[in-house]
């Protein structure tokens, strides 16, 4: 017995002895001093301590670079332009730059340590993010894997965002700390005292778990509004959604901004789900659509019909309905969000219809 | 107590008994970093240097803490403790004062840590029964030998960028041959020094 604690003993001693060396090493090593961040040329400029990187340094003043992976270096959102300071590019951005990113000087942020005066360039939408306390007031399930989560916004108290933008919701780590997620903003832009999120339960996901437990009244954290989709503002211009599963979120948004803003614009929705189960906000839609007749609305099911499944609409894969609905024309534009394969499929046929590559967005996942 | 020669332990080390070459130790960093001369020199020396005070340091804990105490059985997560700790120390030093190595040695560097050649030093400085004197040359050999095998694949790879590699041996599959022609030659200094 006493070989053994002495033996625990030892070895505590010795990596307590082992830690206090690399403290003091770090003490004196790994301090760089204050340093000047400037953002876009000077507009803003403030001092941050040296060692740390760029990303917690903007974060610390309210500068919500997306982020999904928090810091990790996986997710390659945190992008920034950053013209003078940042060092040599590591081997950890190079999977997630382009070679005209890198020669343009983009870095990924969680990556950029300050360790002298450094100037970065920051889209001016990225300056008006937020970070959002909201409750929880209203939970649907809408089919049995995915939620619709209204949040009423409590500090601060409007949100001024454009249809097809997201936002970063805060949830809880199991493994300590915290992780973002994006979501798509499902609400309409005029109702800016809520954000609605559609969330589909992913099995194992953190954060979908962490949605799909939250109750009524539960109080959650985001920032936002991100996203660099715009609606061209030519009442002519048709638009075209496409869609499936919880890809439903941003085109919801889209369609009731579009209808309440141009009440007579064309607007074409094709949602594609596997079966009946997977059907959901068709009621919605049909009486939106008696009241602007411009909106077209179609439900496309892939998989054969079970005995007990009744259906009149289209079958097949959402892509081939695109192919039968839409005319040749390239006075459109289109937003499609769904998983890869299906993004690919639709973006041909869009091609094909007449469409420049440039008036088609897409959002994979 | 090992009777041999400081000089036989240090060439020896370094030549016959090449940790490479002789214990194909570290053979993986050995084989991914040894692209470039100068990355493949800035590999070597971090690996010397760490191989160097992690011995010195190991020898000083296991014989003057672990041993009187009867507690050899705990030396390995000892020793890694050690390495482990130095190489952190290592990268916040480079980090801070030679940015582009650095940057040039990017994941090799905290790999160290993980490196069996310094793993292997430091158990067979104990193996061997060295005393101090020898095992600063012994540790000190054992990094340059590593520093010398990566440093002449190093240069063989770069020459051979001009070579028609038949394409079944690119990469590694080539690496691993001239690495086994260099040991058999290494194989020719058995014999000039006898290390005991």
């Amino acid at each position: 017995m006493l070989p053994a604690i002495l033996a625990v003993g030892v070895t505590t001693a010795v990596f307590i002895a082992l830690a206090v060396f690399l403290l003091i090493a770090e003490r004196y090593l790994v301090n760089y001093g204050v340093s000047n961040v400037s953002i876009n040329e000077g507009s803003t400029i403030f001092e941050q301590d040296g060692g740390t990187t760029l990303l917690s340094a903007l974060y610390d003043h309210k500068i919500f670079v997306p982020s999904a992976c928090g810091g990790k270096g996986s997710c390659g959102f945190c992008k920034v332009v950053v013209p003078e300071g940042g060092g040599p590019v590591l081997p950890t951005e190079l999977p997630f730059l382009s070679r005209a990113e890198q020669r343009s000087g983009v870095r990924l942020s969680c990556q950029v340590k300050i360790k002298q005066d450094i100037q970065i360039q920051i889209p001016e939408d990225l300056l008006a993010v937020k970070e959002y306390r909201a409750r929880v007031s209203e939970i649907r399930q809408l089919t049995y894997d995915i939620k619709e989560i209204n949040l009423e916004l409590i500090e601060p108290e409007h949100i001024s965002h454009h249809p097809g933008q997201y936002v970063q919701l805060q949830a809880p780590d199991p493994a300590g700390g915290f992780i973002h997620r994006a979501y798509s903003i499902s609400s309409p832009v005029y109702d800016d005292t809520k954000v609605q999120l559609v969330v589909r339960l992913v099995p194992d996901g953190i954060a979908s778990t962490y949605v799909h437990n939250l109750a009524v009244g539960d109080e959650v954290l985001f920032t936002g509004p991100y996203g660099e989709f715009r609606l061209n503002d030519d009442p002519d211009r048709e638009i075209v959604l496409v869609g499936g599963g919880c890809g439903m979120a941003p085109l919801k948004n889209i369609v009731l901004t579009a209808e309440n803003r141009w009440p007579g614009r064309k607007v074409k929705l094709f949602f594609g789900a596997r079966t009946t189960k997977d059907i959901f906000y068709l009621d919605m839609f049909k009486e939106l659509k008696e009241q602007h007749p411009n909106l077209e609305v179609v439900y496309a099911l892939s998989d054969p019909l079970g005995p007990e499944e009744h259906w009149d609409g289209e079958t097949g894969f959402v892509h081939l309905s695109v192919d039968k609905y839409l005319e040749q024309t390239s006075r459109r534009q289109a937003f499609l969000c769904g998983p890869p394969p299906m993004i690919s499929a639709v973006m041909q046929i869009l091609g094909e219809k007449g469409m420049n590559p440039d008036d088609i967005f897409y959002d994979k996942f | 107590m090992n009777l041999t020669p400081v000089w036989v332990v240090f060439l020896g080390s370094i030549f016959t008994n090449n940790i490479l070459f002789a214990s194909f130790l570290g053979m993986c960093s050995f084989l991914v970093v040894s692209n470039r001369i100068p990355t493949a020199i800035g590999l070597g020396t971090a690996v010397t240097f760490v191989m160097f005070c992690t011995t010195v340091i190991n020898f000083l804990i296991y014989h003057y803490i672990l041993v009187p105490l009867g507690l050899d059985f705990v030396s390995f997560i000892i020793f890694i403790a050690v390495i482990a700790a130095f190489v952190q120390f290592l990268e916040m030093f480079v980090e801070r004062f030679s940015p582009s190595l650095y940057y040039a040695l990017g994941i090799f560097l905290p790999l160290i840590t993980v490196n069996c050649a310094i793993l292997g030093a430091s158990l067979f400085m104990v193996i061997r029964n060295y005393n101090l004197t020898q095992t600063v040359f012994y540790g000190l050999g054992a990094g340059l030998g590593w520093f010398l095998a990566i440093a002449l694949m190093a240069g063989l790879r770069e020459k051979m960028g001009y070579s028609n590699v038949p394409r079944a041996l690119r990469r590694t599959g080539i690496v691993m041959l001239m690495a086994g022609v260099i040991a058999m030659t290494f194989m020719g200094f058995t014999g000039m020094l006898s290390t005991g």
